[in-house]
């Protein structure tokens, strides 16, 4: 049985008339009893449409009515949240009574083509779109998807043009609605998208074999629903709200949800009633169901990386649009990760970088990732190590380590004081002037060298011209042969080495040239280490 | 495999300006002969003006009395300011813009131009203070100026200036007078 009341009879009779669905007019008794809408819908109507025609029996058997009543309340509370004695009880008048009738005598001249009827305000979502065959279909997508998870959140995507019939339907009831009890507005009427989703939630899990459905989860399955045939509706309002219109440049249509919502609760009612048939027109199709979108959250990993190679840049190089580089450090380490997590796609990031000819060596550099749309998210530790191991297998050129799942949070220790955090390099020095081992032991004794460094060249065409200044903490020098030693150096971060060797035209002051009062060059450069303790170590 | 390590480190290695920059000439800038230009274009688009090495200034042992980059009574180049990643403010020169004078000690005054189309990023304040650089260095720290031309025009810029090749084979086709 339906808990419904009597004050209810006046709106069931008018959405029936208007050509509402048996779950619609539920909605609009503000009806919250998830049960009542899992019922086929089929029976609702029926109970509906003998509840509207036993005026007869209801006014005979009064005493039972009151107690049916009760049961209603109780139920009714369960909606409002509010103690039933709050609300009115008023018998119908006489002549609301003989009203009653004629609706009822239509009530009953209309229901034998009910059935096939798309509804005028949900356009068919909880007709035939909302049931078992539909459940179905979303369990089949996500089976095919073949994702791995606990449980599911359910999302719906509606016409926007829904808003404007729910509208409609609203200003059609709103009189018999708000005599229903006091306190009730437009906000109590229960949303197509709750109706939905109290009815397909049971559905769905049971086709999946008893997997949950929430109201949050990391596992998203979105449901959309479009009708062309009345997209138009929403038009009319353009004229009465241009600014809630304005066209965008991500969007195809200016008329979202958001805005059609916006619009409708600026007009006025006697405006929107001018443009805009009370009860809706009937549409003579139902919604078009779109593809299932699953979506499962980002996962974050992180780990350090080396890189072995004096001919592989950190991202994909790209100069016009053609590569120049066969490979690159992110997609070498991606390419394995992606493959275990099965995800879509993902974002790497990395504590600075280094350019294609320098290489990272020691403990490496900390990088993340985000995967996107993985469709396997648990690792345990043991399968971490081993798809570590398949990384540095795959390839010579980079080495991983301390590959673990990070949540989105901790990426941030990455960034943080990025700046303070000191770097050691190795750098091969070549001297224009020839050398003794002695010429440049002085290097050696010098401590907290600051340098004035004017941007490099090499990179002033995508960044600002500045002077930063870099210190340079500490250098040793070992002597190779007349022309040429190795420098070490430990530097700030986001000291440029290079220039600082060559002078960038005079542009980093002092250089290695002014130091040795000789030109000197650098030919290769190795980063020894990268001094942030994020990701923490994973003992191998 | 394209991962092979240098270990010859005899072999004398291109200089930073080979590795990294494209040489290109203007020749007898405005018709005045040998006043030669070079411009060193980096990778990335970036052009660094530069006296050629056939530049008068940089003959015959002469010394630089001044340097100025006040071009104008209204125009100083000292004055270029660019802020952000957009290099928004810098002044906007043309083939034929002057950057600075340069009077030397007998007191010929040499106009220095830009040569390329493209925004003035920055002129060289080291040279006011050490005008030797400019003769000891002229195509690394006694450089002019530094200018950045648009993207879309990061390739035309350099069609009419003369490559290193066309460059070498015009001066050694100059009357003998005329070479230094
Ligand atoms: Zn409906």
């Amino acid at each position: 049985m339906l808990p419904l009341k009597e004050k209810d009879k006046p709106i069931i009779q008018k959405l029936l008339s208007a050509g509402c669905c048996a779950r619609c007019v539920l909605r609009f008794c503000c009806l919250s009893v998830h049960a009542a809408y899992r019922q086929p819908p089929q029976e609702t109507l029926k109970e509906l449409q003998a509840f509207v025609t036993e005026k007869e029996s209801s006014k005979v058997q009064h005493s039972s009515t009151t107690e049916n009543n009760k049961s209603h309340d109780a139920a009714a509370s369960e909606t409002l949240g509010g103690p039933p004695s709050k609300r009115a009880k008023l018998e119908p008048s006489e002549a609301a009574a003989e009203s009653e009738e004629n609706a009822a005598a239509a009530v009953i001249t209309w229901r034998n083509e009910e059935e096939s009827r798309v509804c005028v305000v949900c356009l068919g979502i909880l007709q035939g779109l909302c049931g078992a065959e539909q459940a179905a279909k979303i369990a089949e997508a996500v089976k095919k998807g073949n994702y791995e998870f606990d449980t599911l959140v359910l999302s719906v995507s509606l016409p926007a043009q829904l808003c404007v019939r729910e509208h409609s339907c609203w200003l059609h009831v709103k009189k018999e609605v708000r005599e229903k009890g006091l306190a009730l507005t437009k906000d109590d009427v229960i949303q197509v998208k709750e109706a939905f989703k109290w009815t397909m939630q049971g559905l769905v899990a049971k086709q999946l074999g008893g997997i949950a459905v929430v109201t949050k989860s990391s596992f998203e399955v979105g449901v959309e629903f479009t009708h062309p045939e009345t997209d138009s509706d929403c038009h009319f309002l353009a004229k009465s709200c241009p600014d809630c219109f304005k066209p965008t440049k991500n969007k195809q249509s200016a008329f979202t949800r958001m805005a059609v919502v916006k619009a409708l609760e600026k007009i006025s009612d006697a405006k929107f009633l001018e443009h805009y048939p009370c009860p809706p027109a009937h549409p003579s199709s139902s919604c078009t169901p779109q593809d299932v979108q699953c979506l499962h959250v980002s996962v974050f990993i992180a780990g350090r990386y080396n890189k072995f190679c004096r001919s592989l840049p950190q991202t994909p190089w790209l100069i016009d649009g053609e590569r120049r580089m066969e490979s690159s450090v992110e997609e070498l380490i991606a390419a394995p990760i992606l493959s275990a997590f099965r995800a879509d796609g993902f974002n790497f990031s990395s504590s600075g970088r280094e350019d294609v000819d320098v290489r990272t060596l020691g403990n490496g550099r900390p990088f993340a990732m985000e995967l996107l749309n993985p469709h396997r998210s648990r690792f345990s530790k043991v399968e971490m190590m081993q798809l570590q191991e398949t990384i540095n297998k795959s390839s010579d050129k980079i080495r991983v380590r301390d590959l673990q799942i990070v949540t989105r949070e901790a990426m941030s220790h990455m960034k943080e004081g990025e700046e303070e955090k000191t770097k050691s390099y190795r750098a091969l020095i070549w001297t224009q002037k020839p050398i003794q081992s002695e010429d440049i032991t002085f290097i050696d004794d010098i401590k907290d060298l600051t340098l004035d460094q004017k941007t490099p060249l090499r990179v002033l065409h995508r960044r600002a011209l500045a002077i930063r200044q870099r210190v340079i903490h500490s250098m040793n020098t070992r002597f190779v042969d007349s022309h040429h030693f190795y420098l070490g150096l430990k530097t700030q971060a986001g000291t440029y080495i290079k220039e600082f060797v060559h002078g960038d035209f005079g542009r980093t002051k002092p250089n290695m040239c002014q130091l040795l009062k000789t030109d000197t060059d650098i030919l290769e450069l190795d980063v020894e280490s990268v001094d942030v303790d994020w990701p923490p170590a994973i003992p191998e | 495999m394209d991962c092979v390590e240098q270990t010859d480190t005899n072999a004398e290695a291109p200089s930073v300006i080979d590795r990294y920059f494209t040489r290109w000439y203007r020749a007898d800038m405005k018709g005045k002969p040998c006043e030669d230009h070079c411009i060193l274009q980096h990778s990335n688009r970036i052009c660094v003006v530069t006296l050629a090495e056939t530049h008068p200034i940089l003959q015959d042992g002469r010394t630089i009395k001044s340097i100025n980059y006040q071009i104008s009574n209204g125009c100083s180049r000292l004055n270029n300011k660019v802020s952000g990643k957009s290099k928004r403010g810098g002044q906007f020169l043309t083939d034929f813009a002057p950057l600075c004078r340069i009077t030397c000690s007998d007191e010929t005054e040499y106009t220095i131009y830009s040569c390329i189309r493209g925004r003035l990023l920055e002129v060289n304040e080291n040279i006011l203070e050490t005008p030797d650089l400019l003769l000891e260095k002229p195509s690394t720290e006694g450089y002019i100026a530094v200018i950045l031309p648009k993207f879309e025009e990061s390739k035309s810029i350099t069609e009419n200036l003369l490559t290193q090749e066309e460059f070498e084979k015009r001066v050694s086709e100059r009357p003998r007078s005329q070479r230094s």
